[in-house]
């Protein structure tokens, strides 16, 4: 039932298949929130979602958009529309859809991993990071008043393999937009285009509170990898994230100041878990 | 020569293992397994009528399945002859427990696949297929332990330990514990041990000896 969910995590878009993936041949029948939903592309192009039953019947049409590469619904009643990504409006960028992993978690606790740091040299050895260099450099975690969308700034890491394209070691600069609760973008030197910064997204569809498909692209700036090996090299961070987000507990997010020891490098978690318990999001979290 | 090769491929990774324990230098062509298909498609098809990775292309030889390219490999490549070793005993065990890796075993692949990437499998079929091979294989251990051996087939580590360990190391991320097959535990950290052993996403190494 929609009315058990509060409405800060209801009236939110979320994304349940890429558009590629969504054709007449290949409907989705998943959930959403716990909610049975239905999507499928129609002979005209359009794409019709749908809020199902248990026992499979139509409840009613859900609104649809198709932006980003993505089909993206909502349960509720969005008072904002979709946030804004012009780098999907750059010349020279490439998206690479990189499927769907199912991870058995909250949606809150792949946010706060994907913007996690500290992890690099332990999680993704000798990718995106190695000992001895394991220290989180200071860096800014806001909440942008305007807009109010959390953003991470001013990190720094060095990363022997920051991309697939990457050939050596190199210090990376990497920005965090979180733009709505379970939508986490990240911005990191390009090694395809110099001053360029190279985008990295996850959109978990959270099927319930503790399990999630996550969607996941890349737009980058890059001429010399095929599209198979950008997806090969995000496949495997995530399936190594994947482990260790597996094995959290609680799986639902804590967001009680003092449920779980922050330290300095974890100010973008802090800063997280504040922002969605001030919009009220009680779905997933502890 | 060249492997095609899928990074989250437990059998994929079997070759890549091996290849760098051998110390032997390849290419690696990245086949879109998911969510291209890339697999099922007629230029790979062409390759491998099955639609299965992996695939090597040594010259004009062109092998499909992880066994029997590990077979390929330590005939051709291993110099010291230990990884498919000649005495006929133990070239009957290597191959038995080679084919288990290939075949009982890949019930922990179905359950993986289902957990990660959705497909279609009966879940809990495939975990108590898997549970049904990892006791057979722990007990097997054990008494290998007992005998003095630490390998599948023997007392030096064979290509059948290089066809169990992918599957079984990455069992987890198919919802299948390992915490009651301690001789399983054991062994693994040995494998991991091996000189010119390398990891895949989803393997832990927590059991590797500080350098």
């Amino acid at each position: 039932m929609t009315t058990d969910i509060d409405p800060a995590t209801l009236n939110q878009w979320y994304v349940i298949q890429s558009s590629d993936d969504l054709t007449m041949a290949s409907p989705r029948d998943t959930r959403l929130l716990g909610i049975p939903v239905s999507a499928a592309r129609r002979d005209d192009g359009q794409i019709a979602a749908f809020e199902m039953s248990a026992a499979g019947e139509t409840v009613r049409e859900l609104p649809v958009q198709e932006r980003y590469g993505y089909v993206w619904t909502t349960l509720g009643t969005p008072d904002v529309d979709l946030f804004d990504m012009p780098e999907f409006d750059e010349e020279g960028r490439r998206l690479v859809v990189c499927g769907i992993a199912t991870v058995k978690t909250s949606p809150g606790r792949i946010i706060e991993n994907f913007l996690d740091m500290s992890h690099f040299p332990f999680v993704h050895i000798d990718v995106l990071g190695a000992e001895p260099n394991t220290e989180v450099l200071p860096y800014k975690a806001r909440v942008d008043a305007d807009t109010d969308e959390l953003w991470a700034t001013d990190c720094g890491f060095y990363q022997p393999k920051a991309m697939a394209s990457s050939t050596e070691g190199s210090e990376v600069d990497y920005r965090y937009r979180v733009p709505q609760p379970y939508v986490a973008v990240l911005y990191k030197t390009s090694p395809g285009k110099a001053g360029a910064f190279d985008l990295v997204g996850i959109l978990p569809q959270p099927l319930d509170e503790t399990h999630c498909d996550i969607h996941y692209f890349m737009l980058v700036f890059d001429e010399d990898n095929s599209d198979q090996e950008l997806i090969q090299f995000q496949q495997g961070i995530l399936m190594q994230d994947r482990l260790i987000l597996e094995n959290q507990r609680p799986l639902k997010l804590p967001l009680e100041r003092g449920a779980e020891m922050a330290i300095r490098a974890d100010v973008a978690s802090v800063q997280y878990r504040r922002w969605i318990k001030d919009m009220g999001v009680g779905f997933g979290v502890a | 020569m060249k492997l095609h090769d899928y990074i989250l491929s437990g059998s994929c990774y079997k070759v890549r293992l091996f290849l760098n324990i051998l110390d032997v230098e390849y290419e690696k062509v990245p086949v879109d397994f998911y969510p291209g298909k890339e697999h099922k498609k007629p230029d790979f098809l062409a390759l491998n009528p099955l639609g299965q990775l992996p695939v090597l292309e040594d010259g004009d030889l062109v092998l499909r399945d992880a066994q029997s390219i590990l077979l390929y490999l330590a005939t051709k490549y291993d110099d010291g002859n230990t990884w498919f070793p000649e005495d006929a005993a133990t070239r009957g065990r290597v191959a038995m427990w080679t084919a288990f890796g290939g075949g009982e075993i890949m019930a922990a692949s179905a359950a993986r696949l289902h957990d990660v990437l959705n497909y279609p499998f009966d879940i809990e079929q495939q975990r108590r297929a898997a549970h049904a091979a990892f006791i057979i294989l722990d007990d097997h251990m054990a008494e290998q332990e007992i005998a003095g051996c630490d390998w599948l087939a023997g007392d030096t580590p064979t290509i059948a330990d290089i066809a169990c360990f992918p599957y079984i190391a990455l069992s987890e991320d198919g919802g299948i514990a390992r915490d009651e097959y301690p001789a399983i535990e054991r062994w693994l950290a040995r494998v991991i041990n091996l000189p010119g052993f390398i990891d895949m996403p989803g393997v832990l190494s927590p059991w590797k000896a500080p350098v």
